[in-house]
């Protein structure tokens, strides 16, 4: 199939959307489809072979903060241009309710049309309803995806019409390698943690008591921690002064890195005590091969599948944690039982099994279709 | 002795008066200062309007016309501060108009030069009614600040007036574009 997907933000600028999409096209590459993206991206940006580059996005202000978008007439005709050499099968647009080049593809083109919405955008309603101009273009689309069931509840509210929920996948053979950090993890056990070190629910603090409880009787024992904060310092001051050498605050980590910080421990911790809908950074250490000791929120239980593919604790009770980490790192053989259960168990959140889901939607909307076409009543422009 | 009474009468007379017309003048001036901000409400009210107008008029396409609408939605009452929203309205405007061959790409539509034309009038006496607001301002405060003022309280319980900073240079500054004025 010909697929022609467009990305509503900037490829050069690091973002989930992009992400998605990139990964997206490259399962379906895989699977033999051929797949087109357009994006905005600067001039000098290096693309991979299957991104057209729309032109530089522009910074405007959106929503209270400064967004790159691509917008008027000449991004239009761009849009139009692809779409018409495109001969797509299928146009899939992300985030059509931003002001940038999903909208403009839903207004210049005609045919079977699938988009996905990933964030909610309150706002929107009041102009989704208000305007002719953008209806025309939205009620082009017969198929949605939401990411999330939050994100389809906005849609469904808001847009009308209902939504498949299909969550973001995890491209776990990008997880599979990677080279230790030097020096990593050593002889004597480590424990890692990603996330943001000062939000309370990513559950940093549980870790840090369950430390203090197993540091003693394991002298080796090392703690990496690799995420954002506004003020690590404060971290390391609720542990007591002779640990604190033997944890390593690694602040913000590029995507390579994390990979690399994954490869360096010999248990992951996800210790959160809420807030997370399916636990992506956990599903990313599953794809490490990492074993993993999860708080026992909804989230992980299904992504551990009870228990069998990780180790489930209490939540928030850090005793329990170091006593569920204790006997990981303390037997060889049940890690590397649990590293195997883990990469079973994330298996089913692969890419290429998202994209499936995904290809589906196209199959559905194209039945009894012609392919995508340019518009014949609006993009016509110099 | 009478002439003694005399001078201190007549200088008591006369420091009344002028003390009275100090904070007349003051009075006045934070009147004018409500006018120039009721102006510069009207002002940035109508371009606000004109901008909605523009884009919901299907002349422009359908990104440019949400980025506007946006932008004129955040003005009536939000979360965020008016000059700040003003400002994104100002950019939002500036990105729209900027875009190379924006306006050779409606010629020829019906309504366009008027309503093109509107939105940079309004976005000029936007322009001009902040630059007469902050005017007004300067001088009132200035006029608070003198010692005389100070002592006697002369300005009573009226609020200093604030200053209304904001991006109003849709037109030429920080673009080359088709809108120069």
């Amino acid at each position: 199939m010909k697929i022609g997907i467009v990305c509503p933000y900037s490829w050069d600028v690091p973002g989930g959307v992009q992400q998605h999409i990139r990964d997206l096209a490259e399962a379906l590459i895989d699977e033999g489809h051929e797949v087109s993206v357009i994006s905005p991206a600067d001039d000098d940006t290096p693309l991979p072979p299957y991104v057209v580059g729309a032109g530089r996005a522009v910074p405007v202000p959106y929503n209270g903060s400064v967004a790159r978008l691509s917008f008027g007439f000449l991004s239009a005709s761009r849009v139009r241009r692809w779409v018409k050499d495109g001969g797509f099968d299928v146009l899939h647009v992300h985030e059509p309710g931003i002001p940038s080049l999903s909208l403009l593809a839903c207004w210049v083109a005609d045919g079977p049309i699938v988009a996905t919405v990933h964030t909610a955008i309150p706002r929107s309603r009041v102009l989704l309803v208000t305007f002719p101009v953008l209806r025309t273009g939205l009620e082009k689309i017969n198929g949605r995806i939401a990411v999330s069931e939050a994100a389809r509840t906005t849609l469904v509210e808001h847009i009308g019409g209902d939504a498949v929920v299909i969550p973001n996948g995890v491209a776990t053979r990008r997880y599979r390698k990677a080279e230790p950090l030097p020096g990593w993890p050593g002889t004597g056990g480590a424990i890692g943690f990603l996330g943001r070190l000062d939000e309370p629910r990513k559950g940093l603090s549980v870790l840090l008591k369950a430390f203090e409880i197993l540091a003693p009787q394991r002298p080796g024992l090392r703690l990496l921690v690799a995420g954002p904060s506004s003020d690590a310092s404060e971290i390391l001051d609720k542990v007591p002064a002779e640990l604190r050498d033997r944890i390593a605050l690694l602040g913000q980590v590029t995507e390579e890195d994390k990979v690399r910080v994954l490869h360096s421990v010999d248990v992951f911790c996800s210790p959160n005590t809420g807030g997370e809908s399916f636990g992506i950074v956990t599903a990313e250490a599953m794809a490490a091969g990492l074993p993993v000791v999860a708080s026992d929120i909804d989230a992980f239980r299904q992504l551990l599948r009870g228990g069998q593919a990780g180790e489930l604790f209490a939540v928030g009770d850090a005793a329990d944690l170091a006593r569920a980490a204790g006997r990981l790192l303390d037997n060889r053989a049940r890690r590397a039982e649990l590293s195997a259960a883990a990469l079973a168990a994330v298996a089913q959140y692969d890419w290429s099994v998202v994209a499936r889901d995904v290809f589906s939607v196209y199959e559905t909307v194209v039945l009894g279709s012609t392919q995508v076409k340019v518009a014949a009543a609006n993009g016509e422009f110099p | 002795m009478i002439t003694d009474i005399v001078i201190v009468v007549a200088a008591a007379l006369f420091i009344g008066v002028y003390v009275s017309w100090r904070a007349g003048r003051i009075d006045r001036l934070h009147a004018r200062v409500d006018m120039a901000q009721a102006a510069l409400d009207v002002t940035l009210l109508r371009r606000g309007a004109v901008a909605l107008e523009l884009a919901t008029s299907g002349l422009l396409d359908p990104a440019t016309s949400l980025l506007l609408a946006e932008a004129v939605h955040g003005t009536r009452g939000g979360d965020r501060p008016r000059d700040l929203a003003e400002s994104d309205l100002t950019r939002a405007l500036r990105a729209a108009f900027s875009q190379p061959g924006f306006r050779s790409s409606l010629t020829g539509k019906e309504g366009a030069d008027e309503l093109l034309a509107e939105v940079e009038a309004a976005a000029h006496q936007v322009f001009l009614a902040r630059k007469f607001y902050n005017d007004m301002v300067a001088v009132t405060r200035d006029a608070r600040r003198r010692p005389l003022a100070r002592v006697l309280r002369l300005s009573g319980k009226a609020k200093a007036p604030e200053f209304f900073e904001m991006d109003d240079s849709l037109i030429g500054e920080n673009t080359t574009t088709s809108l120069g004025r």
